[in-house]
C-alpha cells in the first residue's frame, strides 16, 4: 500500500563529502581507474616539483660559488633533466586528465539518465510539485556544473595536495623547525575553513534552485507564448522574468563574496607564513640553527608550498558549487517512487477483453477530505461503461485509480482476479490504456506519433510498423482524412502537434491507442464540439476503438451514457446509481434527474 | 530506430482544406533572418548585431569590448584592483630582498640585534594585508562583471521569447531556449572571471619586463619568448577548441529539448507504459553530450600543461642564458638570481593570459549562441498609434480585401483571398464554416496573432498594425479553444497583473460562470492553479480564459471556438452576460447553430472566402452549404457537458 504522496525536494541534504560518496556510489564509473589515474598524478606532481627546486639548487650554486665555479655544460645539463622530468609531467597530466574527463563524463551522463528515468517513474502528482522547466534543470544545468568543475580543475586538488607533501618533505630537510611553524600558522585557518565552506555550499545551493526558479519562469513564457502575444502582457511576464535572472544573479554575487572571503584568508595564511619565517628565521639564524643561504633557499620553498594552498582553496570554492548541483539531481533519486510495480507480475496475465473489479475503495488526496468512499465496481469483459456525475463527484479519481496513476487507500483493484498492484508495468500498460481529453503529440510526423507505443515496445522493421499504422488508420477509418495532407502520414505536427486542430490530434491520439491493442480502455471523453466533420470521424472511430474490449468512459454527455452498457451515476466520492439508460430512469433516481434536466437544455436552446 | 524530434526535409505546404492552427501554419518561411537583412519597418539597416563579427581574434577583441562597454564601472575597478594586486606582489618580493639584505645579513653575521626583524616583519605584514585586501576585491569586482553580464544576455533573451511572435515560438522547441538561458548565457561571460585579473597583472608584466631589461638585454628576452610560444600554442588551441566546444553547447541544447518534451509528456509516457523509450532518446543524446565533453576535455587535457609548464621552461632558458652571461662575464651571479625571481613575477600574468585564452572559445560560442536568439527579429511589430479609449465603448471590426497567401516553393496556397466584412460596434458577429476555411486565422489577425499579406483590418478606425500594443490590446481580446493557464493564483490569472478590484475580477468570473467554482475553494480568488492549468478540467479552463478576456472591459471580444467545451446554456449565459456588463463588439468562431441563431450577422467562409452573409433565418433560406452545415450538426447530436456546477 502506498502512503502520501511525496514532492521533489530541493535539494539533498547532505554534507560535502557525505555527497560525494553518494554521488559516487549511484554512478560508480566515476571512479573508474582512479589508482592509476592517482599513480600519474604522482609522478606529476613530481615532476612538476622538479624544475622549481632544480633551478633552486643551481642558482644556489651559482650564488655561492661565483663566475668560476659553474659550467655552462653542466647548468645545461640539469636543465635538459628538469625539461626532462617537466615534459614527463606534462605527458603524465595530459594523460590524467584525460582519464579524468572520460571516467567523470561516463558517470555523469549515467547520473542524468538515472534521474531522467525517475522522473517519469515518480507520480503524477509529484511530478507536477516542481514545474517543467526546474525538472528540465536538474538532468541539465544542476549536471553541467559538475562537469564544468572537472573540466576546469578537478584534479589540480590532487596535484596540489600532493606539492604540498612533496614540498613539506623537502622543507623539512631544511630546517624541521621552521616547517613545523609553517605548518601551525596553517591550522587556525584549516579550523576556520570548515564552516566557512558550509557557509558556502549553502550560498551556492541557493544559486542552483534560483537557477531552476528561472528557468521554470522561462518554460511557462514559453508554451504559453500565444496567449502572452494575445494579452499585451509580453512586459509583464518579460519582467517576471527578469526579476528572476536577478534573483539568480544576485544569490551568485553572494557566493562569490563568500568564496572570495574564503579564498582571501587562504591567501592571508600563505602570506603570513613568511613573515612567520623571516621574524622566527632571524631569530634561529642568530642561535645558529640555520645558515643564510638555507634561510633564503627556505623562503624560495614556502612559496611553493603556499601557491598550492592557495589553490585548493580555490579549487574547494569551486567544488562548492558544483556539489550544490549535485545535490539536487541527488534530491531527484531520492524521491520516493510512491507507485511501485513488481518486476513480474504475480502470475501468468491474461489477454482479451478485460473483467475489472473494483473492491470497497478509499481514496484522498495528501490533507484532504475523502474523495472516493467505498466505491466498488464490476465491468463485466467488453462491457461499455459510462460514468457520469457533477465535477467533484469523484469520477476523474476513480479513473485515475484504475489506470494506476495512484493506488487506493483501502480496498484494491482487480484485473482478471489480479490486483493491479500484482502487475509488472508492462503487463499493466500493455491491457489498460487511458485515453485523456487531449492527447499530447511529440513534435515529428503523424506516423511516428502514432508508431511511438510499437517502436518503445520493440517494433523495428519498418514495414510491420508500417503496417500497424496503416491498419489502424484503415480501422478508424482515417484514409481519406489523412489523404488530405499532401505530404500524407509524413506531415510534421508541430511543438506539441500545435500545427493540428484539436480535433485532429484527437484523431492521431485514437488511431495511437488502437496500435496499442489494450484491452481494457479508460476515456475521459473529449468535451470539445469541434467542427461536424471531425466529430463524426472522432465517433466512429471510438467506436472501432472500443470494439473488443472492457471501455470506462467518464461521460460528459448524456448521450454516451444513452449508449453505453452500465451507467454509473457518482455524487460526492459515493456511487449513488448503477444500471442501464432504461432501468435508471425507469427508477426515477438521480440520473433521471439529470436526463430530464438535459432534455429541458436542448429544447431551449 | 529511436526517434528524433524533427522537421521533415522538405518544408510542408499546409491542406487545402485545413484549418491551420493560428499558433503556426505549415508556412515555409524558414527561422531567423540573416544578419545582413535585417531593416526595421521604414527600411533603415539596424546598427551592430548581438553576433560577434569576423574571425576568432576580432569576435574575442569584441567580446571583451563589448562587455567592458556595457559594465565600465565594474570593470574600470576591477582593472584597477588588479593592478594594485600586481604592485603588491611586486611589492612582496622586493620587500623581502629588501629584509634579507638589510636585516637578515646583518642578524646573522652578528652586526645587528636580532629584535630589528620585528620592524621588516611588521613592513611585511602591512603589505601582505594589501595584497590580501586587493585580492579580495579583485574577486568581487570579477564576479560582478560576470555575474552582471549574464543576467544582461538573460534578460536580452527574455526580451525576444515575450516579443516575438508565436509563429517563431512554433518553430523552436522549448527546451532549446532554456539552454540558450542557463548554458550558452553561463559559457558566454566564462571569459570574465580571469579577464580583470588578466588585464590587471599587465602591470606585473611591464615591470618585470623592465626590470630585466634593465639588468641584462639578453636574459629580458630568454624570458620573453614564452610570450609568442604561448600565443602560439593558444591559437592552435582555439582552432581545435572551438569546433569542440559548438558541438557540445549544441548537445546541451538538445539534451535540454529532450527532456522537456519528454516531461511534457510525462503523463502519456506513463499511460503507454513507453518509458524505456523515451530513456533510449535520452541516452542518445547524452552519449553525444558525453563524447562531445570528452572531446573538449581531450582538447584541454592537451594544452594546459603545455601552457603550464611555459613559465618553469622560462625559468630554465633563463637559467641556462644566464650562466652562459655569467660565463661571458656580462652579469653577476646576482643578477641571475634577480631575474629568477622576476621570472616567477613574469609567469603570474603570463599564466592569467594562457587561463583566459583557454576560456575565450567557449565564450564565442556561446555569445554567439545567445545571438542567434537575440538578433531575431520580430515580424510583427506593434505599431506607434496610442489611443485613448472609454471602457464600455465598443468598435467596430472592418475587413478590406483582406487575403493570407502563403509563398511556397512549389505553389503559393491562399488561405484567405479577399475577405471583407464589417462586424458593427456592439454587434455579434458570427463566422462560421469548415475546418480549414479560414475562420482562425481571420479572427486571429484582429489581435495581430497574424498579419494579412494584402489588404486591412481595422479596429474602429484604426488599421490594427498602427497601433500600438498597450491599444491593441486594450482594445480587443482574444480568447483561443486552447486556453493557457499561468502557474498563479485564479486572481492573477484573470488580471494578468493588472490593476483590477477584487469585485471587478468576482464580476467577470460571474459573467464567465465560473464565480461558483471559485467561492467553493477554500482559498477563493487565492486558489493556486498549476502549471498549465493541471487542476482544472476543460471546460474549466475555457470559462477562466473568457474571465481574463472580460474583466478588461474590451471593445471587441474575439472568441475563437473559445466556448467549444461548454453547453449551450452556458455559453448563451456567458454571451448575455458580456452584453449586459456593458457594450461589446462579438466576433465568434462557432459551430453550433445555437450560437448563429443568436447572432447579429453571420459571416460564412469557405475556402478563405464569404459566399455568405446575414442572419441565421436569412441564410438558411439563401445558402445551400450554411444550410448543409447547421443540419449536420444537428443531426449529430452534439450535447454538452453534464456538468451542473455552474
Amino acid at each position: 500500500m502506498s502512503n502520501s504522496e511525496s514532492s521533489i525536494a530541493s535539494a539533498s541534504d547532505l554534507g560535502v563529502f557525505a555527497t560525494i560518496k553518494r554521488g559516487i556510489s549511484v554512478t560508480p564509473e566515476i571512479v573508474t581507474g582512479i589508482w592509476v589515474t592517482l599513480l600519474l598524478a604522482i609522478v606529476a606532481s613530481a615532476g612538476k616539483i622538479t624544475v622549481p627546486m632544480a633551478v633552486q639548487r643551481a642558482l644556489d650554486s651559482i650564488a655561492s660559488s661565483g663566475a668560476d665555479g659553474v659550467e655552462v655544460r653542466d647548468i645545461a645539463a640539469v636543465s635538459l633533466l628538469a625539461l626532462g622530468a617537466l615534459v614527463i609531467a606534462g605527458l603524465c597530466t595530459a594523460a590524467l586528465n584525460v582519464r579524468l574527463f572520460r571516467s567523470t563524463e561516463a558517470g555523469l551522463a549515467h547520473l542524468r539518465e538515472k534521474a531522467f528515468s525517475h522522473i517519469h517513474q515518480l507520480t503524477v502528482l509529484t511530478q507536477n510539485t516542481e514545474r517543467k522547466g526546474a525538472l528540465v534543470s536538474r538532468v541539465t544545468s544542476d549536471v553541467d556544473t559538475v562537469s564544468l568543475f572537472v573540466q576546469w580543475g578537478g584534479i589540480m586538488l590532487v596535484t596540489s595536495l600532493l606539492q604540498l607533501i612533496a614540498a613539506s618533505i623537502v622543507m623539512f630537510f631544511y630546517s624541521w623547525q621552521l616547517a613545523l611553524l609553517v605548518w601551525a600558522t596553517f591550522i587556525p585557518f584549516v579550523i576556520a575553513l570548515q564552516p566557512a565552506q558550509k557557509g558556502v555550499n549553502r550560498a551556492f545551493t541557493q544559486v542552483r534552485s534560483r537557477m531552476g526558479a528561472m528557468l521554470g519562469a522561462v518554460s511557462e513564457a514559453v508554451v504559453g507564448a500565444s496567449t502572452i502575444a494575445a494579452y499585451g502582457i509580453g512586459d509583464r511576464t518579460q519582467s517576471k522574468i527578469d526579476a528572476a535572472a536577478i534573483a539568480h544573479r544576485d544569490s551568485a554575487i553572494t557566493a562569490a563574496k563568500k568564496v572570495a572571503v574564503s579564498f582571501s584568508g587562504g591567501a592571508f595564511a600563505a602570506n603570513l607564513v613568511l613573515v612567520i619565517v623571516v621574524i622566527a628565521g632571524a631569530y634561529l639564524g642568530v642561535a645558529g640553527e640555520i645558515s643564510l643561504g638555507s634561510l633564503v633557499a627556505f623562503l624560495f620553498l614556502v612559496q611553493l608550498f603556499t601557491g598550492p594552498v592557495q589553490l585548493a582553496t580555490e579549487i574547494l570554492n569551486e567544488m562548492q558549487n558544483a556539489v550544490a548541483g549535485w545535490r539536487r539531481v541527488l534530491a531527484i533519486l531520492e524521491t520516493p517512487i510512491d507507485v511501485t510495480s513488481p518486476a513480474e507480475s504475480a502470475h501468468a496475465v491474461a489477454s482479451g477483453p478485460a473483467h475489472l473489479i473494483v473492491e470497497n475503495i478509499d481514496f484522498a488526496y495528501p490533507a484532504g477530505p475523502k474523495v472516493l468512499d467505498n466505491v466498488s465496481l464490476n465491468i463485466a469483459p467488453g462491457q461499455r461503461v459510462a460514468i457520469v456525475g457533477e465535477t467533484g463527484s469523484g469520477k476523474t479519481t476513480l479513473a485515475k485509480l484504475i489506470t494506476r496513476f495512484s493506488d487506493p487507500r483501502a480496498g484494491r483493484i482487480l484485473l482478471d482476479g489480479l490486483d493491479l498492484r500484482d502487475h509488472s508495468e508492462e503487463d499493466l500498460r500493455r491491457r489498460i490504456l487511458l485515453v485523456p481529453q487531449e492527447g499530447f503529440l511529440f513534435a515529428d510526423t503523424i506516423f511516428n506519433n502514432v508508431a511511438y507505443p510499437l517502436r518503445a515496445h520493440g517494433m523495428q522493421s519498418h514495414m510491420e510498423l508500417e503496417e500497424r499504422v496503416r491498419g489502424a488508420l484503415h480501422a478508424l477509418e482515417l484514409e481519406r482524412w489523412l489523404a488530405t495532407f499532401p505530404a500524407g502520414w509524413d506531415t510534421y505536427v508541430g511543438q506539441r502537434g500545435d500545427k493540428l486542430s484539436a480535433g485532429e490530434r484527437q484523431l492521431i491520439a485514437l488511431a495511437r491507442a488502437y496500435v496499442c491493442e489494450a484491452d481494457l480502455l479508460v476515456m475521459d471523453e473529449v468535451t470539445s464540439a469541434v467542427d461536424p466533420a471531425t466529430e463524426v470521424a472522432i465517433a466512429r472511430a471510438l467506436d472501432v476503438l472500443m470494439t473488443n474490449k472492457s471501455t470506462v468512459t467518464i461521460a460528459h454527455r448524456l448521450s454516451t451514457a444513452q449508449n453505453s452498457d452500465v451507467v454509473v451515476v457518482m455524487d460526492a466520492g459515493v456511487v449513488v446509481e448503477v444500471g442501464n439508460h432504461s432501468e435508471l430512469l425507469a427508477a426515477e433516481g438521480r440520473y433521471s434527474q439529470m436526463y430530464a434536466a438535459w432534455i429541458a437544455q436542448t429544447h431551449n436552446a | 530506430m529511436a526517434r528524433t524530434p524533427r522537421e521533415p526535409e522538405q518544408s510542408v505546404p499546409p491542406k487545402q482544406s485545413t484549418q491551420p492552427s493560428p499558433l503556426s501554419p505549415t508556412e515555409s518561411a524558414n527561422g531567423p533572418q540573416p544578419a545582413s537583412e535585417r531593416h526595421t519597418q521604414d527600411g533603415r539597416t539596424l546598427e551592430t548585431s548581438y553576433e560577434l563579427p569576423g574571425g576568432n581574434l576580432r569576435k574575442s577583441l569584441t567580446i571583451i569590448g563589448r562587455t567592458i562597454r556595457k559594465e565600465p564601472r565594474v570593470y574600470t575597478a576591477a582593472i584597477l584592483i588588479s593592478s594594485t594586486f600586481g604592485l603588491f606582489t611586486v611589492a612582496v618580493g622586493r620587500v623581502i630582498g629588501w629584509i634579507t639584505d638589510t636585516k637578515l645579513i646583518p642578524i646573522l653575521s652578528g652586526e645587528q640585534s636580532g629584535h630589528s626583524i620585528w620592524l621588516g616583519g611588521a613592513v611585511l605584514l602591512a603589505v601582505i594585508i594589501g595584497l590580501v585586501l586587493s585580492i579580495a576585491f579583485r574577486r568581487i569586482s570579477a564576479s560582478y562583471g560576470v555575474f552582471n553580464m549574464q543576467a544582461h544576455h538573460r534578460q536580452e533573451l527574455s526580451k525576444k521569447f515575450t516579443t516575438l511572435e508565436p509563429k517563431w515560438h512554433g518553430k523552436s522547441s522549448a527546451g532549446k531556449l532554456l539552454a540558450h538561458v542557463s548554458s550558452d548565457a553561463e559559457a558566454a561571460t566564462a571569459v570574465f572571471n580571469p579577464l580583470p585579473f588578466m588585464l590587471g597583472s599587465v602591470v606585473m608584466l611591464v615591470v618585470s619586463f623592465v626590470m630585466l631589461l634593465a639588468v641584462d638585454v639578453w636574459l629580458a628576452f630568454a624570458a620573453m619568448l614564452i610570450v609568442p610560444v604561448m600565443i602560439a600554442a593558444n591559437l592552435m588551441f582555439q582552432k581545435y577548441m572551438t569546433p569542440a566546444i559548438e558541438r557540445a553547447q549544441r548537445l546541451r541544447g538538445e539534451v535540454s529539448e529532450v527532456a522537456h518534451e519528454s516531461f511534457e509528456g510525462a503523463t502519456l509516457v506513463k499511460s503507454l507504459g513507453t518509458r524505456n523509450q523515451e530513456e533510449r532518446r535520452f541516452s542518445e543524446k547524452t552519449q553525444e553530450l558525453r563524447a562531445a565533453n570528452v572531446r573538449v576535455g581531450i582538447v584541454r587535457a592537451m594544452f594546459d600543461p603545455l601552457i603550464e609548464a611555459l613559465p618553469n621552461v622560462g625559468s630554465l632558458l633563463v637559467m641556462v642564458v644566464g650562466v652562459w652571461r655569467l660565463s661571458q662575464g656580462a652579469v653577476g651571479p646576482g643578477d641571475i638570481v634577480t631575474a629568477a625571481y622576476l621570472l616567477s613575477l613574469f609567469a603570474v600574468p603570463v599564466r592569467t593570459f594562457g587561463w583566459v585564452l583557454a576560456d575565450m572559445p567557449r565564450s564565442v560560442v556561446g555569445w554567439n549562441r545567445v545571438a542567434t536568439v537575440v538578433d531575431t527579429q520580430p515580424q510583427i511589430v506593434p505599431g506607434s498609434l496610442h489611443v485613448a479609449r472609454s471602457s464600455s465603448v465598443p468598435l467596430s471590426v472592418s475587413f478590406e480585401h483582406v487575403g493570407y497567401t502563403i509563398t511556397d516553393d512549389s505553389a503559393d496556397v491562399t488561405l484567405l483571398g479577399d475577405v471583407s466584412f464589417v462586424a458593427p460596434a456592439g454587434k455579434t458577429t458570427v463566422l462560421m464554416g469548415r475546418t480549414g476555411a479560414g475562420k482562425t486565422i481571420a479572427v486571429s489577425m484582429i489581435a495581430r496573432l497574424w498579419d494579412p499579406t494584402s489588404g486591412t483590418v481595422r479596429v474602429g478606425t484604426h488599421d490594427v498594425r498602427e497601433l500600438s500594443r498597450t491599444s491593441l490590446s486594450e482594445a480587443v481580446s482574444f480568447v483561443s479553444q486552447g486556453s493557457f493557464v499561468f502557474e498563479d493564483s485564479i486572481r492573477e490569472n484573470v488580471t494578468l497583473g493588472h490593476d483590477y478590484s477584487d469585485d471587478e475580477v468576482w464580476e467577470a468570473l460571474e459573467v464567465a460562470q465560473l464565480a461558483t467554482f471559485t467561492r467553493r475553494q477554500t482559498q477563493q480568488l487565492d486558489t493556486p492553479l498549476g502549471e498549465g492549468g493541471s487542476n482544472l478540467s476543460g471546460g474549466q479552463r475555457q470559462r477562466l480564459a473568457i474571465a481574463r478576456a472580460i474583466v478588461r472591459r474590451p471593445a471587441v471580444l474575439v472568441l475563437d471556438d473559445a466556448t467549444s467545451a461548454l453547453d449551450p446554456q452556458v455559453e448563451q449565459a456567458i454571451l448575455s452576460g458580456i452584453s449586459k456588463v456593458g457594450e461589446t463588439t462579438v466576433v465568434m468562431v462557432a459551430y453550433r447553430s445555437a450560437s448563429a441563431q443568436r447572432a447579429d450577422q453571420i459571416v460564412f467562409l469557405d475556402e478563405g472566402r464569404i459566399v455568405g452573409s446575414g442572419t441565421h433565418i436569412e441564410l438558411l433560406e439563401s445558402l445551400e452549404q450554411y444550410r448543409e452545415l447547421v443540419n449536420a450538426y444537428d443531426n449529430n447530436d452534439v450535447e454538452l457537458e453534464v456538468d451542473a456546477d455552474e
